[in-house]
């Protein structure tokens, strides 16, 4: 969008000023330590476990917030807030190992959404798990992961940003594979791990070079962070292959890891398997917070990935690594599109719709900057929290039904869970003017048609946001109208788990306002600009190409499923008209077995050649170790029984014998003896007399 | 032959009685008797050697056997005790019987 140009704020200077900034780490250690104490409980105790991460999650919010209104406070006097604080963790050599935490408007933003959203899908949790016997155990991995992922989000160390953010993939793994019984849940919980593995060995590369490059791994440090002009113009001077500049191959390997996180292509396969964990997980982490920190990783390395652009020229051309975060962005936002389309899981295609979304995301930040993409992820994280708790909700009623043709006419079941799955429905599709999502998507629309590089992003995300429109729509037909084609009647979740859809149906709609192109109040504050209300700009020509898309997809949604007095058994209209795309749609492009038959066949086949290699080479030579050992070991035996043993058994034998001859003498008998004596004398007497003779 | 080997030789005659009887008697009394006999026949000797000795002015082997028969006496005390707890004990004075300590 054409915003005012307005000077940027001076920022103040890097140091701790406030109570808040430099008690930040408050907000991510308390969840860690109630998750400690959760663990440590007795007895799995549900009320207390539930109250300490609810608890504690509640304090981290209020935290958040006076963080957010001290840089609002900031804001308002003209200044931009970045204050940072830390530790030296390790001193090697010359160079240190630093953690720290920054605030600034991108983490303020970041910790009011992940707490706020959080403590709402806490609450629900508290209603959706509360028939399950790990209650505790939930609770405790819950608590853990909403700790580490606001370490990611307050992390001025790429360091320590990299350590929570495999705290969150680990946490990730233990939610998704929460229901480890299930074979298919231990499955996805192993896919997910080890798929955002091969994004996290990139991003660690990224990181190891850029301190080699920098020697710091802090972002921001009065000048010297390894993300600031100094270390920039240092990286942009050299060149690594292709012409390329250090700064921006390690920008590509840190968009490598947030591409794994972020569930982009082609890295997006683990991310609608995760939907195997709980829906509150699915919601929490699979759809508001964590896929977003890949986003929140590139809009945090942001001054990397733009290195060499005159600051804040947005459309002036682009650096190599923008252009790449575009083009994945934009392609998986249209690929994981058609795939949701084609799936008949309620939870699927709201992944599948995350992973699209989160396209939008990466290609908003690359082609419009950081407010843009981040206001879409803001937006984007109310209203799928928001879809994935009435999903939730939807198959709580519908007793752990998930498939959506076995659904059907629950609006009047479950009146307030059709009520705010219709508005985050509506705000993901973007229904215009009322609904958040609509000014989110169509900040990065705007952006992608001003973007001077290519227009075609631009033409792939207005498909995108029709094909959004049309699968939302086909969900909710088949979810919410027509008749009851489940095998028992539905009913509406307890209020626990309703009133967190209420509030977020509420914002759903509501924070759309604080971006709008006539007043991106939102966009100001991040870049550190004043807010101008400009009604100028209040309708762009392009809002009509948009609003125009969106119906064309809601209408030919609801001409195509809406009403229909569909079985469950009955071919999908789209299978009856196209069946090869909805065979390609429902198979997901057969991106599974196509790594099958690559990657995994090829990850069995060195598998065997190392089993191979284990049993016959290397087991081989410990084998004759072992039997040259063991031949040395008979031969010591041979000599231990024979030559050794055998002369003490011996000698102690003839001590026996002896012992047994001369036994014989002492028979007890007194006449015996006295015989004995006689003869000695006799003996005595007889040597005396022939010695007495000599 | 000299008075003492006539002494001598009843002496040893006297020796060879007790040790056959002391060897051959399964009786303990009779087994003492023959000790007692061979004592006095080793008193013979001593008195023997004495009186045909050279000092026989000295009353050397006339204090021997007045020690010697003492000590038969003690001896022929403490046995004769001994033999009476044996027969409290078993009933019997059979020495073969006493074989409980043996090795």
């Amino acid at each position: 969008m054409q915003v005012e140009m307005t000077q940027s704020f001076a920022h103040t200077a890097s140091c701790c000023h406030s109570f808040i900034g430099s008690f930040l780490w408050l907000i991510p250690a308390l969840p860690i330590v109630a998750s400690g104490v959760i663990a440590l409980l007795k007895q799995p105790k549900r009320k207390t476990s539930a109250a300490l991460a609810i608890g504690s999650l509640g304090i981290s919010l209020i935290l958040s917030l006076i963080a957010f209104a001290h840089v609002l406070g900031d804001w308002t006097r003209g200044m931009s807030t970045r204050e940072i604080a830390g530790i030296t963790w390790l001193q090697v050599g010359a160079s240190n190992v630093d953690l720290g935490w920054v605030l600034d408007p991108l983490s303020a933003v970041m910790l009011v959404m992940v707490t706020f959203v959080g403590l709402l899908i806490f609450i629900y949790s508290v209603g959706y798990m509360s028939h399950d016997q790990n209650f505790t155990r939930f609770f405790c991995f819950l608590s853990l992961f909403a700790g580490a992922m606001l370490g990611v989000v307050i992390s001025n160390s790429l360091l320590l940003l990299f350590m929570c953010w495999e705290l969150v993939g680990l946490t990730s793994y233990l939610l998704i594979g929460f229901w480890y019984h299930k074979p298919s849940a231990a499955a996805a919980a192993k896919k997910a791990f080890l798929t955002t593995r091969v994004g996290d060995i990139f991003f660690l590369l990224g990181m190891v070079w850029l301190f080699a490059e920098t020697n710091t791994l802090l972002f921001y440090n009065s000048g010297a962070g390894s993300i600031e002009p100094l270390a920039l113009t240092a990286m942009l001077g050299q060149h690594a292959v292709f012409g390329l500049s250090f700064a921006t191959v390690i920008g590509l390997l840190i968009f490598a890891g947030a591409a794994g996180k972020s569930g982009q292509f082609p890295l997006h396969v683990w991310l609608p398997d995760a939907m195997e964990g709980p829906t509150p997980v699915s919601a929490l982490i699979h759809a508001a917070t964590m896929v977003a920190a890949g986003v929140y990783l590139i809009a945090r390395v942001y001054p990397l990935m733009a290195a060499g652009l005159p600051v804040g020229a947005v459309g002036l051309g682009s650096t190599p690594a923008l252009i790449t975060v575009t083009w994945v962005g934009a392609f998986t936002a249209v690929f994981a599109a058609l795939i949701a389309v084609g799936q008949n899981d309620i939870k699927r295609i709201l992944a599948y719709s995350t992973v699209s979304q989160l396209g939008y995301m990466m290609a908003g930040l690359g082609m419009g900057g950081v407010a843009v993409g981040m206001f879409h992820l803001i937006t984007h994280a109310f209203f799928k929290a928001l879809l994935f708790m009435g999903a939730g909700s939807v198959i709580h009623g519908c007793h752990e039904e998930q498939d959506i043709r076995k659904m059907g006419g629950l609006k009047s079941d479950m009146p307030l869970t059709f009520i705010t799955y219709a508005a985050g429905m509506m705000a993901l599709c973007g229904v215009p003017i009322f609904f958040s999502g609509f000014w989110s998507k169509d900040g990065i629309l705007d952006a992608a048609q001003h973007w001077s590089v290519n227009k075609a992003p631009f033409y792939m995300l207005v498909f995108g946001a029709l094909l959004t429109a049309f699968y939302m729509t086909r969900q909710v037909a088949y979810v919410f109208f027509g008749h009851n084609r489940g095998e028992r009647h539905a009913h509406e979740s307890p209020s626990v788990m309703t009133m967190p859809l209420a509030i977020l149906a509420f914002f759903a709609v509501l924070l759309g306002f604080i971006g709008t192109p006539a007043w991106p109040w939102f966009h100001a504050f991040l870049e550190g600009r004043t807010a101008t209300l400009n009604m100028e700009h209040l309708f762009e020509p392009l809002m009509l190409t948009s609003a125009l898309v969106v119906f064309v997809g809601l209408g030919l949604g609801w001409s195509l499923y809406g009403n229909k007095a569909v079985k469950a058994e009955d071919p999908d209209v789209l299978e009856k008209s196209v069946p090869l795309f909805w065979a390609w749609a429902r198979d997901r492009f057969y991106m599974d077995e196509l790594y099958g038959v690559t990657v995994i066949a090829f990850y069995t086949w060195w598998a065997r050649v190392a089993d191979w290699l284990d049993r016959r080479v290397w087991g081989g030579l410990v084998a004759l170790v072992a039997w040259a050992f063991r031949l040395w070991a008979q031969v010591n035996r041979f000599l231990d029984t024979n030559v050794v043993d055998g002369t003490f058994d011996k000698g102690c034998e003839e001590l026996y014998t002896g012992g047994g001859v001369l036994s014989r003498v002492q028979n007890g008998r007194v006449s015996a003896y006295l015989r004995i004596l006689a003869l000695a004398v006799v003996v005595l007497a007889a040597i005396l007399i022939w010695s007495s003779r000599a | 032959m000299t008075p003492l080997a006539g002494f001598l030789l009843v002496a040893a005659l006297i020796f060879s009685i007790g040790l056959a009887g002391a060897l051959t008697r399964r009786n303990a009394i009779l087994v003492l008797i023959g000790i007692e006999l061979m004592l006095n026949a080793a008193n013979l000797n001593l008195i023997a050697f004495w009186r045909y000795g050279p000092h026989p002015e000295a009353l050397t082997g006339m204090m021997f056997a007045i020690f010697s028969i003492a000590v038969a006496a003690a001896e022929a005390a403490v046995g004769l005790g001994l033999v009476i707890q044996v027969h409290r004990h078993a009933h019997s004075t059979d020495l073969d019987a006493m074989n409980r300590m043996k090795g």
